[in-house]
């Protein structure tokens, strides 16, 4: 899972590989540099070039000035945000807890973190537009009826980021998993608790520390995941920018696709600036070896 | 610097399995004990209990008179050394050193400078700027040890701290281990399953059996004085030989020797001899067999058969270089005070004859 963030190391290719091994890796290479390019390729033609009129970059230009295009990306990475904090609150503490004191409840969480991959989110939107309407109706003679009315403010819909956190909750649940797996999480918390460490300071100064490269690919997962979500910010009402771009799509096919390679480039752009911060990490604790 | 521990009444339950069952203990300020025991007597849960990890269902754990029971383990003054993995892997060995210094807020100067005093102490002065996947296993657990005795504890817990290590390590280890407790003075709760690591650090060592205290001495005391036939059986080898009390001594292998502690009502009884106390001489009449031998070192175990059973026997290595399988060999026990059991040996005394072929 962590691997499709690219921010796992993978391990050195075997130095036995002689050269017709290599002739097959190349193909491969080139088969899939192929299939990844030529969409992209051809996006990217598109966006530039209009039959009659020639090369412009007139649609990129376009993108700064379009309505809408800087509120829904905002929206978009404050919802982001909000997700990756929400949710590595919720699952972190908790998988810390499940393995210190109930590691028989580690089935249980395991199934219920890995749920929501198998619903649909066309089925659960709508469980969530009727529980939006029933919970209006229900709540609407208590003082809760405000805060419902509140989560849906279109300004920053906290609904979403409570469907986000569902939604992503499989992906981190995977990757705290696989980080946690990596160390001996018992016994560095009771040395720490040995040594004067209180919950709090052993949470941040031990564990976060040890999980870093775990705790950034569940929150680029989950910044790609909510970027890119559609069916339930559109089902919802909300236009937050994935939903922005198929609108936009209908009027302004060039400008559309555009943003689209734009955003795609932005998060090969993140994940490059994180892998490699990463990697200089490890890099320079193995120095001394 | 250093504190009396006492464990009064502790007991311990893990749904069915009583981990501890009323243990008492007393180890006086500046003592090395060795909790001793076969996996799941509870001389881990112990050591817990004394950290803070557990907490009894009943009893208490006094720490110089002071229950401490339930104080959380972060407000405990009691240094410990895990079985492995323990080293904070972010941390270089300095700074793993100086954690517990770090939470307390001593400043940075000051707990640098603990840190290396610490590193040059446990042998490892070069090593401050090393992570702890540079560091072998003997070093790691040098650096706990060394970040256990930081905050100057007045306890020192080791939970099998050697247990991952290769032999030659260990050993190494456990002296140096011994050295610093000598030096400092500080009482020191060491859990292993070795008898051979217990007997070579402890002041005393307490042998636990399913939860309770079967017996606490000195290592002589319990390598030569077994209080019951499960120490015997626990520290060191004990062979089970067949023999007939009267009065208040044995007849053993045809050897009349006097018996240690107390007697079976019932005379007939099981001796406990150790190996390195059989005797054997080449002999061409001899009453024995070497049934397979091997090789330990510095010694020789043969597997011996006599009439009426088996005997093991240790043997300086040069001694042993004529005995191989099928050798006859003449067996005698050596003149000491024997420990006898009631009688699990099924077969009959044997009685030794010199024309048994």
């Amino acid at each position: 899972m962590a691997a499709l963030t690219g921010l796992e190391r993978v391990s050195a290719p075997a130095p036995a590989a002689r050269t017709r091994p290599r002739v097959w890796r190349g193909v491969v290479f080139l088969l899939s540099a192929v299939y990844f390019l030529i969409p992209l390729g051809a996006s990217l033609w598109y966006t530039i070039y209009t039959p009659g009129s020639g090369v412009s970059l007139a649609a990129y230009g376009e993108l700064l000035t379009a309505e809408g295009f800087l509120q829904s990306l905002a929206l978009s990475l404050g919802l982001a945000v909000a997700t990756i904090v929400m949710v590595l609150l919720l699952a972190l503490p908790a998988m810390l807890a499940v393995r210190l004191f109930a590691p028989r409840l580690r089935v249980v969480m395991e199934v219920l973190c890995t749920l929501p991959l198998v619903v649909p989110p066309i089925t659960f939107v709508a469980g969530i537009g009727t529980s939006l309407r029933t919970g209006t109706e229900v709540l609407a003679p208590t003082p809760f009826w405000g805060t419902i009315i509140a989560v849906q403010n279109p300004a920053f819909p906290v609904v979403l980021v409570l469907a986000y956190v569902v939604l992503v909750l499989p992906f981190v649940y995977r990757s705290l998993d696989s980080g946690l797996r990596t160390m001996d999480v018992r016994t560095l918390v009771e040395a720490a608790r040995n040594l004067g460490a209180s919950w709090p300071y052993l949470l941040f100064r031990v564990i976060v520390p040890n999980l870093r490269s775990a705790l950034a690919s569940a929150s680029f997962l989950t910044l790609a995941l909510v970027l890119g979500e559609y069916t339930v910010a559109s089902l919802l009402g909300y236009q937050p920018f994935a939903v922005w771009i198929v609108t936009v799509s209908g009027s302004k096919g060039q400008l559309s696709v555009a943003v689209s390679i734009l955003s795609l480039v932005l998060i090969w752009l993140l994940l490059l600036a994180v892998s490699t911060v990463f990697g200089r990490q490890r890099f320079g604790k193995e120095k001394g070896k | 610097m250093t504190a009396s521990v006492e464990f009064r009444g502790l007991r311990r339950e893990f749904g069915k399995t009583v981990a501890l069952d009323g243990l008492d203990l007393h180890i006086a300020p500046g003592e090395f004990i060795a909790l001793l025991g076969p996996s799941g007597c509870g001389k881990t849960t112990a050591l817990r209990c004394v950290a803070g990890f557990e907490r009894p269902d009943s009893g208490a754990v006094l720490v110089d008179g002071k229950d401490i029971t339930n104080v959380p383990a972060n407000k405990r003054d009691a240094g410990m050394v895990f079985q492995s993995y323990s080293l904070f892997p972010n941390l270089n060995a300095r700074d793993n050193v100086a954690f517990g210094l770090r939470v307390r807020k001593v400043p940075v100067a000051a707990r640098r400078k603990k840190a290396d005093e610490l590193l040059e102490l446990v042998g490892l002065p070069t090593h401050a700027d090393r992570y702890p996947h540079q560091l072998s296993g003997g070093q790691q657990q040098r650096v706990a040890l060394a970040r256990a005795l930081a905050l100057e504890p007045r306890v020192l817990l080791l939970d099998e701290p050697l247990s991952a290590l290769d032999a030659k390590v260990r050993v190494a280890l456990r002296e140096e281990i011994r050295r610093l407790q000598l030096d400092l003075g500080i009482t020191t709760i060491f859990v292993t399953h070795d008898q051979e690591e217990a007997l070579s650090v402890a002041d005393r060592v307490a042998v636990l059996r399913a939860g309770r205290l079967e017996q606490i001495g000195s290592p002589a005391e319990v390598y030569d004085r077994p209080a019951t036939p499960f120490v015997a059986e626990f520290v060191g080898t004990m062979n089970h030989l067949a023999g007939h009390v009267s009065g208040d001594q044995v007849t053993v292998l045809g050897q009349l020797l006097p018996v240690d502690g107390p007697v079976p009502a019932d005379p007939s009884v099981d001796v406990l001899i150790r190996p390195e106390a059989v005797r054997i001489a080449p002999a061409a009449d001899g009453a024995g067999e070497v049934v397979a031998a091997s090789f330990r070192g510095a010694s020789v175990r043969l597997r011996l058969a006599v009439a009426g059973g088996e005997v093991l026997a240790d043997v300086p290595g040069h001694e042993a270089a004529g005995l191989g399988p099928g050798t006859r060999v003449a067996v005698s026990l050596v003149e000491r005070p024997v420990l006898v059991a009631a009688r699990t040996v099924t077969v009959p005394a044997p009685v030794v004859t010199t024309d048994a072929v």
